[in-house]
Order: C-alpha cells, then structure tokens, then sequence
C-alpha cells in the first residue's frame, strides 16, 4: 500500500522537519493552489475525493466547508479555521503521532483549508498534557514564518494567515466542536446550541471551520494528487486511507496507517498479532469508548463507516479497543461510564444527573450488590440518555452505546454478577 | 484608606511584570479582555504551581471581571490547579485501555510507595496523583506523565525505580 500519512514517518518516530518535508515534496500542494486554484476550485477536489470527517462523526469535508460564507456573501471581518486535537476519547491515539512525527504535513493542510474557506487566522486547539507535540508544532510554525507560509502574502500571493498552538487546559468535553470554541473564547466548556452552526457563527461570532487532526493532514495529498487518486486508496466504500489502532491486550498494541475498508480481522489478527496467548477475543469497540461493541461475527466486516454503521455501531476515530475474554465486561463498561459522567460538563440533567445513576446501578452490580431490575433500569436509562435530542451534545449518547451493546452481546456476564454475587472475573486486582 | 480599597491596591501588586506582558500579549488576540481568562490563569500558574484565590482575584480584576466567574472557569478545567501541588504532577491514565492492561493495580502500587491518593501530594512535595483521561498512547499502556514526560508500560517494578530511587529517574519515553 502506498504510505500518504505516514509517508514521513519512519520506525524511530524522529519529527520531520521543514527541510526533510520540502524534500519529500512538502507545501508542493499548497504551491500549486496558491499558483493556480481559486478556493471554489480547492473545495470541488475535497468534495470531490469523498474526504469524511475523521473525528468520529464522519461528515463530508467538503459539505461542511461548503456552508461557511464565501466573497460577498460573508459580511467583512475575520474567519477562522481550527483544528481539533483535543485527543481524548478513551483508546484513541493516532492524533498524537501524526503531530509529534510530521507536524508540517498538519500545518499545510490547515493552510489549504483555511485558504478555500477564506479563513486569515487559525488555532491548534491541543491537549495541554501533549508537550512533545505543542513543541515540534511550535517549532514548525516558527519555520513557517521564516519561509514565508505563513504570515502575510504568502509565498507571494494574497493569501495572508496567522496561525496558532492553544494547549487547552483540559477536560474531554472541550474535543466537541462547540464546547472548543467556548474553551478558545476563555469560557467555562459547556457546548453551543446548534443551530447556528459554527460554519456560520462560531468563534467570536464569526464563520469558524472545527477539524479533526487527521482530517487535515489528508488535504495537502489530495489538493496535490487529486481527487481521482484519493478516491482509488480505498480498498471498499470509502476513499482514502485511515489511521487504524489496537489497543488492549493484544500481541502487538499499535497504530498504523491502512486502506480504508480494510477488514478489521486482518487489523487486529495481522498488524495488531492477533490476542496474547491464553486469551481470545469476546467483543471489541471499533472506534474508541464510545462506540458500540462488535464481537467476533464481525471480524469480517471492513473499516468503513456505513459498514460499521449498519453492524450497529460507529467507526467512530477507527482506534480499536480489544475485550478479551478475561477481562469482565461490566467492569469495562463501568470504567467508561465513570468517565463520561466524570467528564459530562453538567450543562443538561439526563447526562449530569443521569450517567453519575447508571455509575451507581454498574458499581453495584459489579460489585455483587446488583438486582434483577437493574437490567431493566439500565435499558431505561439507555433509552432516554441515549436519545439523541434528549441532551445538550452527544457526550451523553456516546457514553450509552458501549453500554447498550454490553447489554445486547454480554448480558449473561450481568446476569452472572447478579446471581452470583459477585464479579466472576476478578479482573480488580489483576495487574 | 478602607478595606475595601486596600485589597485593591493590594491586587495590583500581585501580578509581575512578566506575567502582565504575557497576559497583554494574549489580549491582543482577543476582542474583550475576559476572552483571556484561560490563558492568564495558565500564565499565573506556569511560574506559581497552582492558582491562589489571591492569584485568582488579581487576574480577575485585571481582566476586569468578576472573581466568581473566574473561579467558575478555573475550577472547570483539570489542568488548572486551585490548590498547591507538588514539584511534578503525576497525570495518571485510568482509561479503559489502561485499565484493561491493570492500571489499577499500578494505581495501588504508587500509593503504597508514594503514601498518596487521588488529589494528594506527598509530604515532601515533590509529586501529586491525579487521574487523567487517556493520554493517547493506549498502545503502550499502562501509562502516566510524570510532569511532562509520558512513563510507559507501567509494572511494578517501574513504579519502584521511578519514586523509591529518585536520584535514577530521569524522565523520558521508556
Ligand atoms: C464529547 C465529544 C468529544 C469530542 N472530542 C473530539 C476530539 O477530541 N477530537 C476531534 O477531532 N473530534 C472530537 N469530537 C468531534 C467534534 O465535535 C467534531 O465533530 C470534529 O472535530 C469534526 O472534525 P471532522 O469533521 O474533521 O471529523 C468530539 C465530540 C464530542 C461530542
Ligand atoms: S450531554 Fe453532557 S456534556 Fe453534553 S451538554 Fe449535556 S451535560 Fe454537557
Ligand atoms: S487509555 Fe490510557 S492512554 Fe489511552
């Protein structure tokens, strides 16, 4: 397969520097839309490579772009475009590389975005615990600057663009859109009613473009190469390639950069080395912590975002995380539901007062003090906090499906730690 | 001079000059001054370890907002601390992945060397616990940073080498 994202990274993880970029033909895209591509032009090659979101929710780039005011329509004043590298998600880790490794290969397809979006500042809103990465993306923008990439007409053209390293001072709830555009405004990280979406009022009230990592780092590839061949990447449905991860207790716990479409047998079995002896696989999370549970039937199924939708869950930020069959499945659930009520920033009652309730009902029953009905209160609180529309953003959804689909695939593992007692894995002292 | 002028010119006295020209600096970014507030309690708390409710009220006026609603925002936010922590805080991941690969026992483990919990700091104030959501490197669970640096494949006998010999902690990716 041929490497697009990781094609500057190499097996000792050394960050690329501008010299080593240029030399594998970095800012070769942004030369050519700034000698040649009207932004209109930019935004028809995203559209046309069916580049989707690869923040979790998978949205069309190019349609997203396409509601942000452009010339005459958008009244006179700033646009912004930012990226998103809060990295939170529990089991998501691929952000992290792209920007320790290749922070130039982000930097220019922020500038090709904000360029087609007619955006003249921009932020890398970045978790503040990534030191190594806020430090290389420093160092590359203080590059850009020095060579004319940044900064007022750049490389000659009209171009002009500011752009920025904003380490956030935490919590997962900054990773939503609205709530990271709040937290750049130096507010309290409770998300915006939508509409009016940020393409259209965002930050400071201005037009504002939110991209994931990932994302972006696709654009300068397909602003050089085109859309044709970004679309022939894809080994199934969908165009391009993705960034898959293992984690759990795996052979070979990784991330690496694969077709999309590519079958998550061949992941986890091939790049991930299949489980660690003694253990087998009982369900796994296709896209981070939360996205609903697939078991072992669907090992087969490629990477891409229908098919995984249609299975009945997300292929969410495409970082796998493995449930072995060692490992109790309440206890899991129970991990991820304490950190999204932990994380839940409190603004609606179903997720502030309701995930803190479903906590209770799994500490209970994984401690042995549950009850038959409790099957039945957790469906309920399925049901209502899992509805989209019921809350404020989709924090509280998301936490719901890894435990919706627990209920579905592992229900005898519940039922087990209500008739007996106690939790039949012992997985508390384990280590 | 009455009290309530007293604490006013107090404040003004608290922040440095160095920590005004980097909150100046932010301001220019910014079409109001509490659009700020973030970034000039991370600048405090860069030199100072934590945010005091002094620290608190300074910016606040300086920002010309009320305290309330700053200590609102900085009490929301995790890596804003409002009361003193040790010389290097210990960022603990207790995220699924590493939970799966037994972060719970090596949650246990500092504790039993370190004699702290979640929120505490030890006696000599060198290092404070506190859990942190995943650090994005599942891969290589177990995991913690210890001040900036990211600790790897966390065992038992890491815990050991890292806090019992301190002199052989040198920090880094292992
Ligand atoms: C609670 C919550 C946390 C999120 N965290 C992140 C994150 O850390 N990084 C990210 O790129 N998107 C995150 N998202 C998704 C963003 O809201 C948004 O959809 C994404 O940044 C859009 O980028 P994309 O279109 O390039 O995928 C989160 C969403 C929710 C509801
Ligand atoms: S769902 Fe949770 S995180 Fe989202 S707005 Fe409501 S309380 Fe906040
Ligand atoms: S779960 Fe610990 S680093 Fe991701």
């Amino acid at each position: 397969m041929e490497k697009v994202l990781t094609r500057n990274i190499g097996a000792d993880l050394k960050p690329t520097d501008l010299k080593a970029y240029e030399a594998n033909g970095g800012y070769r895209g942004l030369r050519k839309a700034l000698a040649g591509l009207s932004p209109k032009d930019c935004q028809d090659v995203i559209s046309a490579s069916n580049l989707r979101g690869r923040g979790g929710a998978g949205f069309p780039t190019g349609m997203k772009w396409s509601f942000v005011p452009m010339d005459d329509r958008c009244t006179p004043g700033h646009k912004y475009l930012v990226c998103n590298a809060d990295e939170m998600e529990p089991g998501a880790f691929k952000d992290r590389l792209l920007m320790e490794c290749d922070p130039h290969q982000l930097i220019e397809g922020m500038i090709l975005s904000a360029y087609t979006i007619g955006a003249d500042i921009s932020y890398i809103f970045i978790r503040g615990e990534y030191v190594a990465a806020i430090q290389r993306l420093r160092d590359a923008l203080a590059e850009c600057y020095n060579a004319g990439y940044l900064g007022d007409n750049i490389l000659g053209s009209t171009f002009s663009l500011n752009m920025y390293v904003h380490p956030s001072a935490g919590r997962y709830i900054c990773g939503e859109e609205t709530a990271l555009i709040n937290a750049l405004e130096g507010k309290r990280a409770n998300p915006r009613a939508k509409p009016p979406f940020p393409q259209v009022s965002g930050l400071w009230g201005r037009p504002t473009i939110v991209n994931n990592v990932e994302t972006l780092c696709n654009i300068s590839h397909i602003i050089d190469r085109g859309a044709d061949w970004f679309n022939t990447l894809g080994v199934g449905e969908d165009s391009g390639t993705k960034m898959f991860g293992v984690s759990g207790r795996v052979n070979n716990p990784g991330c690496w950069e694969l077709p999309m479409g590519t079958p998550i047998r061949e992941i986890i079995e091939h790049h991930a080395g299949g489980m660690q002896q003694g253990l087998q696989l009982k369900g796994f999370l296709p896209g981070g912590g939360s996205t609903d549970f697939l078991t072992d039937k669907h090992l087969d199924l490629a990477m891409d975002y229908n098919v995984i939708g249609k299975a009945g869950s997300r292929m969410g930020t495409g970082t796998i995380i493995i449930l072995d069959d060692q490992t109790c499945p309440v206890g899991m659930v129970l991990n991820l539901i304490r950190f999204f009520a932990h994380e839940s920033c409190g603004f609606c009652t179903p997720c502030r007062d309701g995930l803190p309730w479903s906590r209770q009902v799994l500490e209970d029953i994984e401690s042995g003090r549950g009850h038959a009905e409790d099957l039945d209160t957790l469906a309920y609180q399925v049901g209502y906090i899992g509805t989209i529309g019921n809350t404020h953003c989709a924090l509280a959804p998301g936490a719901m499906e890894p435990l919706q689909s627990a209920l579905k695939y592992f229900r005898d593992d519940f039922e087990r730690h209500i008739y007996g007692g106690c939790c039949p894995y012992n997985t508390a002292r384990r280590a | 001079m009455n009290d309530a002028q007293m604490i006013h010119t107090d404040l003004d006295s608290v922040l440095s000059a160095e920590e005004l020209t980097a909150i100046d600096r932010e301001l220019s970014h910014v079409p109001y001054k509490s659009g700020a507030a973030i970034d000039a309690l991370k600048i405090v708390q860069a030199k100072r370890g934590w945010i005091s409710d002094q620290s608190l009220q300074a910016i606040a006026k300086y920002l010309e907002m009320s305290a309330e609603e700053l200590e609102g925002i900085a009490t929301f936010y995790n890596l804003i601390y409002r009361r003193p922590v040790g010389k290097k805080v210990i960022l603990f991941c207790d995220s699924v992945s590493c939970w799966i690969c037994g972060c719970d026992g090596i949650k246990q483990k500092i504790t039993d060397v370190l004699g702290i919990n979640y929120g505490e700091t030890t006696e000599d104030k060198e290092y404070s616990l506190i859990p942190v959501p995943c650090l994005g490197a599942c891969d290589k669970a177990p995991v913690m940073m210890v001040g900036d640096d990211l600790v790897t494949h966390l065992d038992d006998a890491k815990i050991d080498e890292l806090f019992t010999d301190k002199a052989k902690y040198s920090g880094g990716n292992t």
